[in-house]
């Protein structure tokens, strides 16, 4: 097992998210360069944050061109594991392969701090060690993370189950017009799934706490679902 | 005027040179220089570039220890942590451009600051600002505050370096004259250090990063001069910032410094072309040949006085081994940056600049740098001094305690920061592991035992009140914050903020603040290893207070003995340190109105008693906390350890003169908590006076003080410490 965790000109985490993945959980990962047209030998890749071509133009807007994308689309009509953080959600939705788009913040700021997650879902890639209605502390680090889509879209995501995490209390309670959905999120929206489960994108960084050191651990329960979906 | 045409006098003087200094360019030259040179004449021999009032008095720095690898004179300061590893780090201002276009300024004052960093071969891990603004209700201070901050996100988050501190203070003297002071540290191999060196006779000459465009030219000398009125007409002088170049830049050349294929790099900061150029062939005792219709240009019809005075961003000089040229291009290529041979090293100490065939250029080094004036100004102690200096402490009448708390607490220098540093990423790269609001920042290395702590410090009002112990206080201060986190100094970087030097009371400020600064760190032991002086921070003849800002930097041995911050139900909440306090010149008396005293009595020996208390206990495992007494006294430490711990706390305190308890402000104190029978045993050794003020009990933040009364849940303090920020920001 390898994952690829690919680098667009201006990402920003990707050693951050490589020193997770393959330091702390134990996962086989190698930084993939953006003009690679091909991720053989990789059985998924994590496209990390930061600001790919610097965001100047709708974030992710560019990156989406990237030769390597075409292997990344690839990898999710595959099934292959695809976790999308911070500016590699925004990369995905801007690409098409998760629904929804990633507007400015309601207060049109750049936001770092933590934020309360409710878990939705029992995804068994990227969640196996998280049962819904848990709730895990994450830091996020955007000034586009109000997540947005139309009224149908919503309604599939909810009855298809694909949203992944929202936005919440520390005792799990969501509030969509509160300090607890910092960014005014849709619906508290803060990670979504794509239909078949196995691409993930999100706008907290959970490989920013993987370490009692730096604060919590709660970043891990992602990384070891992912490492237990390839070992078995 | 056309670039190659003889100068004159008045050309000389419209760029801010003196009538002497004319003369000694023409003495120098022995013939006319053309308009370009003269050019090159005023940026190198601006304030800005030739530290011309400031050098006599800052070869008085320490500048050596067993740890210093550099010390002033590079890009940067470098400060070994093991065998392997050092720390690379210096601070700067960007003062008048982000008083001009504060969102740009402050922008590209981060982006300057990163690349001093980045060009020694480090890779830059933490970003801190130190900020000085004027009354927020004044007319533009507020646009100026969003400005300032909004930039500083915008290029430190974008290049993905994290702002883990700093310090923001707002006081009228700087209504007219905001200061923007930007602190970067990096991380470096020993032996993959680069210096800004140009040797190597036939090296080429590399001219890497964005293209050059007539954005900040003459930044450098609009930066040695007093604003008057015109400041919408200096626009054009400040520089637009792209931290997603520079960041394609930082990647390739740390990329390309793993091989052996640079002799030497140094960033186009201040005075672009200019000063890069010549600064390298100085150090590297060499020439340099440069082709100007080579340097990529943004703009058609620029001409080689603007080519080598342009302030464009995000550019490098860089002096390659011969025969390694593709090696270094290819990597350019894969960053898709420019990398253009614009020149080559020579061995004749001059600069030699073509144009279209022209010989436009041709000009000593050894004269224009080494040979750059210096002054000794003319010094006058000024008349407020005496005026101000009363032996007699001021009274402070408290009538309703609460009503006076909850209204200092509102003051935007008690608020807390959160408006601020919430817009700041300051997790990128996964190292911080205290964040903002702690007294230090703390960064661990990954793989190693150890953690590199950060403060910046100054307290502008005593420096003002009086230069000389104020910039002392400044050093006790930053030594003081990084012990309250267990973290002993290694090195300094300091950012010196003055009026106008040609004002001998300004002068005579920064002479005393120079001789301050240097008495305290001798006595520590702190070398200064990089810095910067801004004056001319000065508006239609007002200048600002003195504000030696200082940047330490600290080594923690073992990154697990730090504070949590999570004391038990139960323990003690200590007073550790004695000595003066007083209430004249405290923030709180600022905050009532009385602008006047002397300064409470500086004792370093009592400094360093506190300082090394405070580290053995963090050894030891004692401390579940400790917090640095300055800035609005007891009362504001007090609150501010509620706001961390998120503990109730029940005081009850009886001096006798509870306002000064309370309120006043001297150095040498620090409240403690952890295990109390440590602490006591502690405080014996080390001979510290220690006080319990009360204990960990309950959700509240309760204290009594004869017959005053204060109690607050923890959202009720939260919401009174963000509103005095958060109405200006939010």
């Amino acid at each position: 097992m390898k994952v690829a965790v690919i680098v667009f000109p201006g990402s920003n985490c990707d050693f951050d998210v490589y020193y997770a993945l393959k330091e702390v959980s134990g996962i086989p990962a190698e930084l993939v360069w953006h003009k690679e047209k091909s991720l053989k030998g990789f059985n998924g890749a994590v496209l990390p944050g930061g600001f790919s071509y610097g965001d100047y133009l709708r974030a992710g807007a560019i990156a989406k061109f990237s030769p390597v994308m075409e292997e990344v689309k690839k990898f999710a009509l595959e099934g292959k594991p695809v976790l999308g953080i911070c500016n590699g959600f925004q990369i995905l939705t801007e690409a098409g392969i998760l629904p929804g788009a990633l507007l400015r913040n309601k207060n049109l700021k750049f936001l770092c701090q933590d934020v309360y997650l409710r878990v939705e879902n029992k995804n068994p890639i990227f969640m196996k060690y998280l049962k819904e209605g848990d709730v895990i502390k994450l830091p996020i680090a955007h000034m586009d993370g109000n997540y947005f889509c139309d009224e149908e879209t919503l309604k599939d995501l909810i009855e298809k189950g694909q949203i992944a995490f929202r936005y919440s209390s520390p005792d799990g309670e969501i509030k969509e017009n509160s300090k607890f959905n910092p960014n005014g999120s849709l619906y508290s929206i803060a990670g979504v799934l794509n239909r078949e489960g196995n691409v993930l994108g999100m706008m907290p960084h959970p490989e920013r706490y993987v370490e009692k050191l730096l604060g919590s651990k709660d970043g891990l329960y992602i990384f070891k679902s992912l490492k237990k979906f390839f070992t078995g | 005027m056309k670039y190659n045409e003889p100068a004159s006098l008045k050309d000389a003087l419209s760029l801010g040179l003196t009538k002497a200094e004319w003369k000694k360019i023409l003495k120098f030259l022995k013939r006319i220089p053309n308009f370009t040179e003269l050019g090159i004449f005023s940026a190198l021999w601006s304030e800005h570039c030739s530290y011309k009032s400031s050098k006599i008095y800052l070869k008085k720095f320490p500048t050596k220890s067993r740890r210093v690898l550099q010390g002033p004179g590079e890009n940067a300061g470098i400060i070994k942590l093991d065998e392997e590893l050092c720390v690379v780090f210096k601070m700067e201002s960007h003062n008048h451009p982000s008083y001009i276009e504060p969102f740009q300024g402050a922008a590209t004052g981060v982006g300057g600051i990163l690349r001093d960093i980045f060009t020694m071969g480090a890779r830059p891990i933490a970003n801190m600002d130190s900020l000085f603004f004027g009354d927020l209700k004044e007319q533009n201070m507020a646009y100026l505050l969003n400005g300032v901050v909004g930039g500083i996100a915008f290029y430190g988050n974008c290049i993905g370096v994290p702002t883990v501190g700093g310090q923001t203070l707002f006081y009228n003297s700087y209504n007219n004259n905001i200061l923007v002071n930007v602190f970067c540290l990096g991380i470096a191999k020993q032996n993959e250090i680069f210096y800004g060196k140009a040797k190597g006779k036939g090296n080429p000459l590399f001219y890497v990063g964005s293209k050059t465009g007539r954005d900040g030219i003459h930044g450098a000398t609009m930066a040695s001069e007093a604003f008057e009125e015109d400041l919408k007409e200096k626009k054009p002088n400040v520089q637009i910032g792209d931290p997603f170049t520079e960041k394609l830049l930082l990647e390739a050349l740390l990329e390309i410094m793993k091989g052996d294929s640079i002799e030497g790099i140094q960033d186009m900061g201040a005075a672009g072309l200019t000063s890069s150029s010549f600064e390298m062939a100085d150090r590297g005792g060499s020439g340099l040949v440069l082709y100007l219709d080579r340097v990529p240009l943004r703009e058609k019809g620029m001409d080689p006085y603007e080519i080598m005075l342009s302030e464009s961003q995000e550019r490098m000089l860089m002096v390659v081994k011969k025969g390694k040229e593709k090696e270094v291009l290819e990597v350019f290529k894969k960053w898709d940056l420019d990398a253009v041979e614009i020149g080559y090293v020579t061995d004749t100490g001059k600069v030699e600049g073509y144009f279209k065939g022209e010989k436009v250029i041709d000009l000593d080094i050894k004269p224009l740098v080494s040979g750059a004036p210096k002054y000794r100004r003319p010094v006058k102690k000024p008349s407020y001094f005496e005026e101000l200096n009363r032996e007699e402490d001021l009274k402070i009448e408290i009538k309703n305690f609460e009503e006076e708390l909850v209204d200092f607490l509102k003051n935007p220098n008690n608020s807390s920061k959160k408006s601020i540093y919430r817009q700041y990423d300051h997790q990128v790269q996964t190292n911080t592991v205290l964040l903002p609001s702690f007294d230090s920042a703390l960064l661990r290395v990954k793989g190693k035992k150890y953690g590199i702590a950060i403060t910046s410090d100054v307290n502008p009002l005593w420096c003002y009140l009086n230069p000389k112990e104020g910039s002392s206080f400044a050093v006790a201060e930053a030594v003081r914050n990084l012990a309250s986190i267990g973290a002993k100094p290694i090195g300094v970087t300091d950012c010196l903020n003055f009026g106008n030097p040609e004002n001998p009371e300004v002068m005579w400020q920064f002479k005393e603040s120079i001789e301050g600064l240097t008495h305290a760190l001798k006595y520590f032991k702190i070398p200064v290893v990089s810095g910067n002086v801004s004056f001319y921070n000065e508006t239609k003849g007002k200048s600002i207070w003195p504000t030696p800002t200082i940047g330490m930097v600290g080594f923690v041995s073992n990154i697990k003995k730090i504070p949590d911050f999570k004391p038990e139900e139960g323990s003690s909440i200590f007073l550790a340190g004695d000595g003066e306090i007083r209430l004249s010149s405290s923030s709180f008396s600022v905050h009532k109105g009385y602008l006047l005293g002397r300064i409470p009595e500086l004792d370093l020996e009592r400094e360093r008693k506190l300082q090394n208390f405070l580290i053995k206990g963090f050894g030891k495992g004692f401390f579940s906390g400790a917090h640095d007494i300055s800035e609005g006294g007891l009362i504001i430490s007090l609150i501010e350890i509620f706001m961390l711990s998120k503990k109730g706390m029940e005081m009850e305190i009886s001096s006798g003169e509870n306002t000064l308890f309370l309120f006043g402000e001297g150095g040498g104190r620090a409240v403690v908590f952890g295990d109390d029978r440590g602490i006591l045993n502690l405080s014996k050794e080390f001979d510290i006076p220690i006080q319990k003020l009360g204990s960990f009990k309950g959700r509240d933040f309760y204290l009594r003080a004869g017959g005053w009364k204060f109690k607050a849940s923890f959202e009720e303090i939260e919401d009174i410490m963000e509103e005095g920020l958060s109405k200006y920001m939010e």
